[in-house]
């Protein structure tokens, strides 16, 4: 037994400077360290060498052969749920209140997820069903909550998606609106659109398809003329880089080409501080949307995000849909190629000298990525457009992991990697998780990980620097607001890339007499 | 009019945007404080109206995020569908020390990731199967928690029967946690449900499970601290007073504590809780199993330290008394510099508070003694209880809401227009477009620990940043005339 009594029990409140010691400082301070030590006698741990122990053989090829055995346990995914891209998808349409039907708890965890990664409030409503309505079904809650959220929040359109409380007792939502509708909640013509997104279902993805879908068919019926509309449509997926949206709308402009952005949510979190708050903020307009199926074709950017949606707009409105990865230099040369078709119109100077410039700043640091081992994962169409840029770089993409995969995507990857000189070493880890990932990253290493926030921790443990590029990121402010998209997108991505490399080129320097040799000053 | 009468006007007008249904409901939940007046008050832990938006969370929310999330050296399965781990993954922010992946699981999710097959043909042979991977990669996890999600409860798994069988063996605890999400009205019942597993599932098997320290004696100064859940580090603080006061932590429930920390609980001859909303039934159960008495303190600003610190030693002998006495002198100066430092920059200052367990009564003193007055307050999922002892810190005038809406929020604010608003991350940006300085006050804003006497200096430094941030004036662009 530790005793309690040589220890400082009242350490200072400031530190010798003045400073008030908050958690970065305090708790590594002497008299907290001691603390830990003191409480480590009550917790009944392992010790110190039995940990370190085990952690060594966590980073070993028999630990990876045991990870990747795994058929039940799931650990740290690289995928959320249906309904997050429900959401993500339907803030972008005017006056549009998110809507989830289910139980309560999912909605307040949508909204922060959305508000911890662009610091922008997001709102959303849900039917609040307990345990009554899982024995009697939710209805009663869906006409009280269309009622009350039309009522107090004056949208212009409800959004309504599912949990999976809902899904599992088989709420039908259809007739539910339509119940809710006769009863009164909402005016017969108020627009409902709704979509099933159970949550044991594909991923926030297939969340965005099924929502977007459903939008779409709600306020394009019976809109069918005769003659198409002279416009193009646009769909980002699920981008959480809202600078994306404001991009192609500048490029788009530049060739003078009229347009219809399905779910434009660039205000909805990014929106200016007036000193006045504005609930709704997306700027698709409900006639332009419902205008979109008289389009004279609907570009996507991720086509493995709106598979469903894709296949729909084909059939339904008997629409062409053309599938563009406008990242990087060739994916967006390809774009203004046929943006250029489309108009009649030669690629403006503008971006050719955007262009120019990208590939110039991409030939100056070219040097520093050449031959790079790259770890990359998130969603199937982002780690796509990814890949293809590092490729363009010369890097080596080693590890691309994907949880939320499906085999079209693979298959179509490793074609791309397959053509490529720095795609031989590539394996893509479908179906895997980021625990895979940190067994991947310790027994075959790589120069650079790509990826959200969560992959601080395989930072932390694998030592590998980490580029933030997807969705969330919590730990870093307003990367979101940015534009990875395009010439400009692609200076972005080389640029965050690059410095990130550059940047753990100083901190392993960094040590004066030992390391310093090489900390220098002009790299 | 007085300043009752108007706030009462207000909640009136806030609540005349409603269907009526809706306003009966919701009148019941606003009220103005007012001391000579026992009908008033406030309706609480009821169902939140449908399509009216809420803060508020689920039961898994209280039991995974809350009350078994903190121990650290146990794996907790989210156990269902995808989404609910993943949104909760590393949100709360309760420190702990240890080896992420190898001895302790605080930042990792775990989740058996349902898909339509589990929810046709039922998950339990997943979730056994699940727990025997668990085995063979964390072999020093020192057990499991099932943390059930909506689905689970709904197509009649029997995780218990799993639990039973997998602890058999695998002579480790294995906890099954009925927290479906659509039980109970909050994150409330969460914390109530995961309460009893402790209750049921632990402290039988106590004295089998536990591992003594070496040589340890049991002392008549051991106490338990519970309910804090070390948000920035909070509960070290709070330790290092019960230490620095001669009493002996034998245990901290649940913030940086471990499995045998649970077991070693039932020793002690006190228990002291801070959130008093999330674990007041343990408490009792011990209290009634084990005899161990309980006491609520707070932690937050000197005033309440010390009065917290006094009320604990008085459980004890003189020594404990004297050095209690001891420690707040030690520390008085310290804090009258603070005070010095930030309360002309703070005084006067009004705040509208609206959070979860203790803090919308807790926190009121801490601001207090910086100058500042609380103008409103409100529980996302408090009881009776919980406004009952907010009286004891309230002021007439006061405006108290229950399970605010996001409308009746922006409203009172508006009206109120209070110099700070206290709350959670998803009110935050709406009330900073409206140019009013914020702080959460569920993860401290990424800050903390605000728990003792370290903690307040750090709270108050927080506060004045908040309020006095030079970015508030620029909001105004130079054109508009306004």
């Amino acid at each position: 037994m530790t005793e309690n009594t040589e220890r400082n029990l009242t350490p200072a409140i400031t530190s010798e400077a003045g400073k008030i010691q908050d958690h970065f400082d305090l708790f590594q301070t002497d008299p907290y360290q001691d603390l830990f030590e003191y409480k480590r006698q009550f917790e009944g741990a392992h010790s110190k060498e039995k940990v370190a122990e085990v952690a060594e053989w966590t980073k070993s090829w028999d630990y990876r052969e045991k990870n990747f055995d795994r058929e039940a346990l799931t650990i740290n995914p690289a995928k959320a749920c249906q309904p997050l891209g429900a959401l993500f998808v339907a803030a972008g349409f005017e006056g549009t209140l998110p809507y989830s039907h289910g139980s309560q708890g999912c909605v307040a965890y949508f909204r922060t997820h959305l508000t911890r990664n662009f610091k922008e409030p997001f709102q959303a409503v849900s039917s609040s069903m307990t345990e009554d309505a899982a024995v009697f079904g939710g209805l009663n809650n869906m006409v009280d909550g269309l009622a009350n959220s039309y009522t107090l929040y004056k949208p212009k359109m409800i959004a309504l998606c599912t949990t999976c409380m809902a899904e599992v007792i088989g709420d039908d939502l259809g007739a539910f609106i339509q119940t809710s509708k006769q009863k009164g909640a909402v005016p017969e013509d108020f627009p409902v659109p709704y979509a099933h997104t159970p949550s044991f279902v594909g991923s926030h993805i297939t969340g965005y398809d099924n929502m977007l879908k459903g939008i779409l068919s709600c306020l394009s019926e019976g809109k069918k003329q005769e003659t198409t509309n002279g416009k193009y449509n646009f769909n980002l997926g699920f981008d959480p880089y809202i600078g994306n949206i404001r991009e192609l709308k500048r490029i788009l402009q530049l060739f003078d080409l009229d347009y219809t952005v399905l779910s434009d949510n660039a205000d909805s979190f990014d929106s200016p501080n007036t000193g006045e708050f504005q609930m709704y903020n997306g700027l698709t307009k409900l006639e332009d949307a419902g205008d979109s199926i008289n389009g004279e074709g609907t570009f996507f950017f991720q086509k493995y995000t709106t598979t469903k949606t894709q296949e729909w707009i084909g059939k339904e409105w008997g629409q062409e849909t053309y599938n563009f990865r406008p990242f990087g230099i060739k994916g967006t040369d390809e774009f203004l190629s046929k943006l250029s078709e489309i108009s009649g119109k030669p690629v403006p100077q503008e971006l050719v000298e955007e262009r120019g410039r990208a590939v110039d700043a991409m030939t100056d640091s070219q040097a520093w990525i050449h031959g790079k081992r790259v770890a990359i994962y998130g969603d199937p169409d982002h780690v796509f457009s990814l890949v293809n840029f590092l490729l363009e770089l010369g890097a080596e993409p080693v590890h691309i992991l994907v949880t939320n995969t499906n085999e079209d995507f693979e298959a179509e990857l490793q074609a791309v990697l397959d053509a490529s000189p720095y795609g031989k070493n590539s394996t893509i880890w479908g179906k895997k998780d980021l625990w895979h990932l940190r067994s991947l990253m310790f027994t075959e290493p790589v120069d650079l990980l790509i990826g959200n926030s969560y992959g601080k921790y395989l930072w932390r443990d694998t030592k590998t620097p980490l580029v933030r590029i997807g969705y969330p990121i919590f730990d870093r402010h307003h990367m979101h607001r940015y534009e990875t998209l395009g010439y400009k997108g692609a200076l972005n991505l080389h640029n965050w890339i690059i410095n990130t490399i550059l940047d753990e080129l100083d901190r392993q320097t960094i040590i004066p007499a030992k390391t310093d040799i090489s900390f220098d000053l002009i790299r | 009019m007085t300043y009752i009468e108007d706030n009462k006007e207000l909640i009136k007008e806030v609540l005349d945007a409603y269907p009526e249904k809706a306003a009966k409901r919701r009148s019941k939940h606003l009220d103005v404080y007012e001391e000579d007046n026992s009908k008033c008050g406030v309706k609480s832990n009821k169902k939140s109206v449908p399509g009216v938006m809420t803060t508020r969370g689920c039961a898994y929310a209280g039991a995974k995020g809350v009350v078994w999330g903190p121990v650290k050296d146990m794996i907790h399965i989210s156990h269902g569908p995808v989404g609910c781990g993943y949104y909760s993954w590393s949100g709360r922010r309760n420190y702990y020390v240890g080896t992420t992946g190898v001895d302790t699981f605080g930042t990792m999710q775990f989740t058996s990731d349902f898909q339509e097959r589990d929810i046709v043909f039922g998950g339990d042979k997943k979730l056994a199967k699940l727990i025997d991977e668990l085995e063979v990669l964390f072999p020093l996890s020192q057990g499991t928690t099932i943390e059930s999600e909506c689905p689970v409860g709904l197509i009649g798994d029997d995780i218990e029967a799993v639990a039973r069988k997998k602890a058999d063996e695998t002579k480790k605890p294995v906890v099954p946690v009925r927290c479906e999400g659509f039980r109970g009205v909050s994150q409330s019942l969460g914390h109530h449900i995961a309460n009893d597993t402790v209750r049921d599932w632990v402290l039988p098997k106590a004295d089998e499970y536990r591992k003594l320290p070496e040589g340890f004696e049991p002392s008549p100064y051991d106490v338990n601290i519970i309910g804090d859940y070390n948000i920035g580090g909070d509960a070290w603080p709070s330790r290092m007073l019960l230490e620095a006061i001669g009493l002996r932590v034998i245990s901290q429930f649940s913030g940086d504590g471990s499995f045998n920390e649970t077991v070693m609980t039932p020793l002690a001859k006190l228990n002291l809780i801070h959130c008093y909303r999330s674990m007041n039934y343990i408490c009792r159960h011990m209290e009634e199993k084990y005899g161990i008495g309980w006491l609520e303190y707070n932690f937050f600003g000197p005033t309440q330290i010390a009065k917290s610190l006094r009320k604990i030693a008085a459980q004890f002998d003189e020594t404990i008394q004297a050095n209690a006495e001891k420690v707040i002198a030690q520390y008085q100066t310290d804090m009258d510099a603070i005070i010095e430092q930030y309360r002309p920059r703070l005084e006067g200052r009004t705040v509208m508070m609206m959070v979860g367990g203790l803090r919308p009564r807790h926190v009121i003193p801490a601001f207090e003694d910086l100058g500042m007055e609380v103008i409103g307050t409100g529980y996302e999922f408090g009881h009776n209880d919980d406004y009952k002892r907010t009286e004891d810190y309230i002021k007439d005038g006061t405006i108290l809401y229950d399970d605010v809406s996001g409308h009746e929020f922006e409203e009172f604010a508006k009206k109120l227009n209070p110099d700070l608003i206290a709350a959670g991350i998803k009110e935050k940006y709406v009330f900073q477009k409206m140019a009013l300085p914020f702080r959460q006050m569920h993860s401290w804003d990424y800050s903390g620990p605000y728990h003792g006497y370290h903690g307040f200096a750090v709270f108050a430094r927080d506060m004045d940043l908040a309020i006095n941030n030079p970015t508030w004036s620029l909001i105004k662009n130079p054109w508009e005339a306004k």
